[in-house]
């Protein structure tokens, strides 16, 4: 499993999202590299489709495409809509764990 | 730098989403308290903290505190935040407070605004009470353990200094042109 880690040091969330992301893998008891990436300027943003900050990918897929695709691309703060329909600068556990157990063959949560 | 701890506010006189100006003025005058947080419209920690924010202003508002959102992003950079943009987020959220645009970016500069949300409390002379976030968690309302708004605008309002006077601000940063 690859797992990436995009970030925009403006944003202060990537620390407790990547906390987050660390934490969920030991709990499902996955071994994954985790590539983290900086993302520093605008064209780097557009190069590597960032849609915000914090933005983590699995096996090169969006933990939360539609957000993603609804997203501008570039040096933004990303917004994630948690289960209960609030906003949050912080992707949810649940998007996060579905994205690893589908990685990994299994489905749902 | 953000405005110390004591420092008055600085005046200003900004058009606000209904098309009229308020002035800082217009906002002390008779208020026990005033809160005057610098806002946006595209910013996810905005947006956690907004149902929030418009809670606290309705709370307290009985009591004699005014509230009142400044955004001084660059609509260039970021359309949504653009004018347009805030009267219809103010119309949606029914905000219960003025939504001012500060086109120029003076008015930011002169708190020394850095973040979105960052909220600078005066109390009724005028004088910077408490700086900082709404509260200690932005992701989780009913996670909440510091209360730092609501606790500082009690204590200013009963005429006491808040228990915490500052903290870091917490949000996406104010896009400057």
């Amino acid at each position: 499993m690859e797992i990436e880690f995009l970030y925009f040091e403006e944003c202060p969330s990537h620390g407790p999202a990547l906390e987050r992301l660390r934490e969920l893998l030991r709990r499902e008891g996955l071994k994954a590299d985790v590539r983290i990436t900086r993302v520093e300027t605008d064209e780097e943003a557009r190069r590597l489709d960032f849609p915000g900050s914090p933005t983590i990918r699995v096996d090169g897929r969006d933990i939360d495409p539609e957000g993603a695709a609804a997203s501008p691309v570039g040096l933004f703060c990303r917004v994630y809509r948690t289960p209960d329909g609030r906003f949050s600068p912080l992707p949810p556990e649940e998007l996060i764990r579905k994205a690893l157990r589908r990685a990994d063959g299994r489905t749902g949560d | 730098m953000a405005l110390r701890i004591g420092a008055d506010a600085p005046a200003f006189e900004l058009k606000n989403v209904d098309g009229t100006t308020v002035s800082l003025d217009s906002l002390k005058n008779g208020a026990g308290a005033l809160a005057i947080v610098f806002s946006c419209n595209h910013c996810p920690y905005v947006l956690a903290w907004e149902d929030r924010l418009i809670q606290i202003a309705r709370d307290y508002a009985p009591r004699g505190a005014r509230f009142a959102l400044i955004n001084a992003n660059d609509p260039v950079k970021y359309p949504a935040d653009s004018f347009p943009e805030m009267q219809s987020r103010a119309k949606m959220k029914a905000y219960p407070f003025p939504y001012l645009f500060d086109e120029t970016q003076e008015v930011a500069r002169a708190y020394g605004a850095e973040r979105t949300p960052e909220v600078f409390l005066f109390d009724s002379s005028g004088k910077l009470a408490y700086h900082g976030a709404p509260d200690d968690n932005y992701d989780d309302p009913s996670g909440v353990r510091r209360h730092y708004l609501r606790e500082a605008l009690d204590a200013v309002l009963a005429g006491s200094p808040p228990p915490v006077a500052e903290t870091p601000p917490v949000g996406c940063t104010i896009k400057w042109k």
